[in-house]
């Protein structure tokens, strides 16, 4: 156990991410079951549980890709998809919702990008739509971006005629063109080829290195436990344990977090 | 040459295996079906030609005369009016179908519902006689009072009231075709835009629609195409498109094979323009979707002929 959680929810948070209580349920089925996280700036969590443990929808939360049903989540201080005015909560207009996104990057665990645009358009699309900036002023950050991720020779080709990998950091590239506060990956590396993995993984230990703030949902154990500052484990919709990698991985207190681990390692 | 092969080696030349030449197949078949499929259509050409029945004469007098191009275009008016408006149409009924207002969905659904159940012939008779139902149009606050009053008979005009009975008829089909595009498209695609935060109205247009076009629009192509032999229709409203005009002219001179051909080889002409038309959109909303876009007919051609006359090597094999 670390003390990053904090008990009391502070209007002006230094945490780059706050979730307090949350709950959500699809009808009868409750998938988060009152869900405390905290993420500091410039801190890579690692969020690690079986299937259908609510570590998907957790994250599509912080995002408001999900909304809650109690609780709340705060990205950099601000609370996301809500308004509190007195002591009710008031979800957001479509606009405000859009532009609270167009701060939080967010990787698909099937990449999603636009077929028919090229991989540069696709980096370009939500800077200029969402943010409004000017194309020009974009666009040799976007090539930098596709340089960094080593694809900008792929610039001017559809997203169709990449290998998955290749599409995986197109996607890194263009959630990084918003220049989001924290950047939240969905299990990056599931739908790849296992040779494919690691030219993702690399992309993202560039960006931990860097000191972006990262929350990933993974089964990649191994990768958890060489970039992550804190690993959550998740079960039956509520964090089970969390600590630093060595505590958490090498050392689990609970019985569901050695069983689990019993089976993945 | 292996152990397995029986004949003997001494009757083959020496010569290695990358030396090797791939024959050219022979298809004797495809020969002899094309042949006797020629044959038929030589036939019907020939019946074509020396028929005196077809009157090829009278087909040449009024091919291009002057009362049959001005049906033509009205023709032309109709089905792009038709389209233009039973798609903007279309696309609103869509969007109101797909959307979280229950009210608009309730309400697109009975649209479609209504206009698919009533027959266009009869659609466009209520039409043109409208001005039975309502003799003025007003122009005001609803149940309060009018601004502007107008008269139903001058401003609905009989082509107007065939532009408004296909439009709307259109426009129940075209609603259809579209949601049905834009349910094809990745629910991944919605959640990717949205969590870039793009605007709706952005991603619908940008995100949504581009994809959506892939399926719409063969079947788009089909009603426009279904629409512009369907104002043939109109012509019970006396209304001077191509199909009544060749009525009005063997009517008076009593040819009406080759009156029928004319409007026919026009029919044909504009529906092989769309096609091609088709063709070329299809091709472009392909982008991104196909690794290699479709080769146009002229690259097909040119295609085959550089493997015809291609040596052996290095040309497909079939």
């Amino acid at each position: 156990m670390t003390t990053l959680d904090a008990t009391t929810p502070t209007e002006n948070s230094k945490y780059a991410v706050e979730v307090r209580g949350v709950h959500k349920s699809y009808g009868p089925l409750e998938v988060l079951k009152g869900v405390d996280l905290v993420v500091r700036p410039g801190e890579v969590t690692v969020i690690i549980g079986p299937s259908g443990s609510g570590k998907s929808t957790l994250l599509r939360s912080l995002n408001h890709l999900e909304k809650v049903d109690q609780g709340t989540v705060r990205v950099d201080g601000d609370l996301v998809g809500y308004r509190r005015r007195g002591n009710k909560l008031h979800e957001l207009s479509n606009k405000d919702i859009l532009k609270q996104r167009s701060q939080i990057g967010f990787v698909f665990q099937n990449f999603n990008l636009f077929p028919h645009l090229t991989v540069l358009e696709n980096v370009l699309e939500a800077p200029v739509s969402a943010q409004k900036r000017k194309r020009a002023d974009v666009e040799p950050e976007a090539l930098a971006l596709l340089e960094r991720v080593g694809l900008k020779d792929k610039a001017h080709d559809y997203p169709r005629r990449l290998s998955g990998g290749q599409q995986q950091r197109v996607a890194i590239a263009r959630a990084l063109a918003l220049r989001p506060k924290v950047i939240l990956f969905d299990e990056p590396t599931s739908a790849l080829d296992p040779e494919l993995v690691g030219e993702v993984l690399e992309v993202i230990r560039g960006l931990a290195r860097e000191g972006a703030t990262l929350v990933i949902v993974t089964h990649e154990v191994g990768f958890a436990k060489e970039i992550a500052d804190t690993v959550v484990f998740m079960d039956a919709g509520q964090v089970v344990e969390r600590g630093t990698p060595s505590e958490l991985l090498d050392n689990p207190q609970e019985p569901r977090t050695k069983a689990f681990l019993a089976h993945v390692l | 040459m292996t152990q397995l092969d029986a004949r003997p080696a001494a009757a083959e030349p020496t010569v290695d295996d990358e030396d090797l030449i791939v024959a050219k197949k022979w298809h004797p078949w495809r020969w002899i079906v094309s042949v006797v499929v020629l044959v038929l259509v030589a036939q019907f050409v020939h019946g074509l030609a020396t028929n005196p029945g077809w009157d090829w004469t009278t087909f040449a007098q009024y091919f291009t005369a002057a009362s049959v191009m001005s049906a033509l275009w009205l023709t032309i008016q109709l089905t792009f009016w038709g389209t233009l408006i039973g798609f903007a149409i279309g696309i609103g009924l869509a969007v109101a179908r797909l959307s979280n207002n229950p009210v608009l969905q309730v309400i697109s659904w009975f649209y479609i519902w209504a206009f698919r159940s009533i027959p266009l012939i009869v659609q466009l008779l209520f039409w043109f006689n409208i001005a039975y139902l309502y003799q003025t149009l007003t122009l005001g606050i609803p149940f309060g009072p009018a601004f502007f009053e107008f008269n139903v008979n001058n401003v609905i005009s009989g082509s107007t009231a065939a532009i408004i009975g296909l439009a709307l008829h259109q426009a129940a089909y075209s609603a259809e075709i579209v949601r049905a595009g834009i349910i094809s498209v990745d629910q991944g695609q919605l959640e990717a835009a949205a969590a870039l935060g793009i605007p709706k109205r952005r991603e619908f247009f940008k995100i949504v629609l581009p994809q959506a076009m892939r399926g719409i629009l063969p079947n788009a192509a089909n009603e426009v195409i279904s629409l512009f032999k369907g104002t043939s229709i109109v012509s019970v409203m006396a209304i001077a498109e191509l199909f009544y005009q060749v009525q009005v002219i063997y009517g008076r001179n009593g040819r009406v094979v080759p009156l029928l051909m004319v409007a026919t080889v026009w029919y044909i002409i504009l529906t092989s323009v769309l096609s091609v038309v088709q063709f070329y959109v299809e091709r472009h909303y392909a982008k991104g979707a196909v690794r290699t876009i479709p080769l146009t007919p002229i690259q097909k051609i040119r295609k085959r002929v550089a493997e015809i006359t291609a040596p052996p090597r290095g040309g497909a094999t079939r």
